[in-house]
């Protein structure tokens, strides 16, 4: 049997070892994905396939414990998959991480800590700094737009643990948005947050699509699925159950089991 | 002023307060990181653990200050290769290597007729320190800064966001595994100021202290660094004229000042407070 443990990076940090896209291929294209959690009575995943295009923005859909944050943590890089293929723009993982943007539920930070809106942003840059070298000004006038970009311009000197819960969800993505990514991985964007946060992150990321960014998320909103997303699949203990295109103005057509699910 | 000058005159003195000083703004800057990853316990089992490697060095004549080294990385990395398995959890792995290790230091001290030598390593023994000694100490203090300076970003972005340094592949093990072996080096030179029992004390109070203070990290340092400082000098001087335990001495007034810190905040809090509702109403 696999054992299963958090996947260790073993690609170096900052810049080295980094692969451009191989032409022609989607952001990411997962194949026969299974993975087994260590103790578990049966997989996480099993047999997951999917593909998100260039440019398009796809919603994982699902009741809690089908799978949407197994998938993203894979595709980040953070579990190591027991079987099956995954393709960063055609690339293994790790391969080019710099493209890949996480956001963790906000739950998963440590918001007690002493920083400041902007410094947690900068950590977006770190992946192009590397070992030992610092932010240099050009770094903080690139944070300094992200912020601005989110609504958050006032709000760079204040330490993170006196930001509301949006505030939070916008400063992850203003990182992201440094991290200069075309691959946004999210899990739970929407959940828990003021209207005028979900209003900026469906902006941001729609102008990121159209920009070539493409957008893997995990939601329980199925409110805004037509008006945040492409596509949406739907997942079910480890499984794919239904994948949808999303034509914007239309509502979606809900398997009965995810929507009894929300 | 010769109250502040007489103990100057003598060398041991002038050598415990320079040895004090470096040893506690190492351990408090430490510290700072140590308190705000939550390593409290973790600090205090590395220091219990050098025991045995202390005891074992003595009876063989080797170097202490390596025995203890060698005590501490190999505890630090044993405790964080159990809980990495993620069957133990990690205040439970720190419990067991933690006690299993003090104990066998007692075990070979009872081995042992004269129990005098041992009580400096529980104690500590500061004024007892020689120029050796203080090249091991001033080499361990930049070694420690120096590294904590270099990895600050490293070990900022792993502390608050470990998922993120993951995904752009910088391992949270690896900088915890740093960390650990740092902390290991200044828990050794703490033993000579304060002892096995109470080198916890130089990690945490400052550092406890200085986030009463600020909430700015920068400002978090250098104010440990000062509560450290003061500590060592009136720790010290409070054992020369009083005739008592030096490294008791410098691990009480770490606490008191916390103590004053925190009743003087709470005071300002609550006059703030009365000042508002006054005004409010």
């Amino acid at each position: 049997m696999t054992s299963h443990t958090h996947a260790d990076p073993w690609w170096p940090y900052g810049g080295r070892g980094h692969r451009d896209p191989q032409p022609g291929h989607p952001a990411l294209v997962i194949e026969h994905l299974t993975i087994h959690y260590q103790g578990a009575s049966h997989d996480a995943l099993t047999g997951v396939s999917l593909q998100v295009a260039i440019g398009e923005r796809v919603a994982l859909v699902g009741p809690n414990g089908a799978g949407k944050s197994t998938i993203l943590k894979t595709v980040a890089g953070l579990l190591r998959p027991d079987r099956g293929d995954l393709r960063l723009f055609g690339n293994r993982v790790g391969a080019c991480h710099h493209r890949t943007a996480y956001l963790p539920q906000r739950s998963d930070l440590d918001w007690g800590f002493p920083m400041t809106a902007a410094e947690l942003v900068m950590t977006g840059r770190y992946v192009h700094l590397g070992w030992l070298k610092r932010p240099r000004a050009h770094d903080w006038e690139i944070v300094q737009g992200s912020l601005r970009r989110l609504g958050l311009a006032d709000l760079g000197q204040r330490q993170i643990g006196d930001l509301s819960g949006g505030q939070q969800q916008r400063v992850l993505l203003a990182r992201a948005l440094v991290q200069e990514a075309s691959l946004f991985l999210l899990d739970e964007p929407l959940n828990a947050v003021d209207e005028a946060t979900r209003d900026v992150v469906d902006e941001v990321l729609a102008e990121e699509a159209a920009r070539g960014g493409s957008v893997l998320a995990a939601t329980h909103d199925l409110g805004r699925l037509t008006e945040s997303f492409d596509r949406a699949i739907y997942l079910r203990e480890g499984r794919v159950e239904a994948t949808e295109f999303l034509a914007a103005g239309a509502q979606p057509l809900l398997p009965a089991d995810a929507a009894r699910a929300n | 002023m010769h109250w502040f000058l007489d103990p100057l005159q003598y060398g041991f003195m002038r050598q415990a307060l320079l040895a004090s000083i470096l040893i506690g703004a190492t351990c408090s800057l430490l510290g700072v990181y140590v308190v705000l990853r939550r390593m409290a316990f973790m600090g205090d089992a590395v220091a219990h653990t050098t025991l045995p490697g202390l005891v074992v060095a003595y009876l063989n004549h080797w170097n202490l200050f390596l025995g203890a080294v060698v005590a501490a990385v190999a505890t630090a990395i044993g405790i964080g290769w159990l809980s990495r398995r993620q069957k133990i959890r990690e205040d439970t792995a720190i419990g067991v290597l933690f006690s299993g290790m003090f104990s066998l230091g007692i075990v070979l001290i009872s081995r042992v007729k004269s129990y005098r030598d041992f009580s400096h390593m529980l104690f500590g023994n500061i004024l007892g320190v020689t120029t050796g000694d203080l090249i091991g100490i001033i080499v361990v203090s930049i070694l420690v800064a120096g590294t904590l300076w270099l990895f600050h970003k490293e070990l900022t972005l792993t502390t608050v966001d470990p998922w993120h340094g993951q995904v752009i592949g910088l391992s949270a093990d690896a900088i915890r595994y740093l960390l650990l072996v740092l902390l290991a080096l200044a828990v050794v030179t703490g033993i000579q100021a304060v002892g096995v029992a109470l080198t916890t004390a130089l990690l945490v109070t400052p550092a406890a202290t200085a986030s009463l203070v600020t909430r700015r990290l920068g400002r978090m340092l250098w104010l440990s660094v000062l509560f450290s400082t003061m500590s060592s000098v009136i720790g010290l001087y409070a054992s020369y004229y009083l005739s008592i335990s030096s490294g008791g001495a410098i691990v009480l007034a770490c606490t008191l000042i916390f103590g004053i810190v925190f009743v003087v905040g709470n005071c300002r809090t609550a006059v703030w407070n009365r000042m508002r509702s006054t005004s409010n109403s």
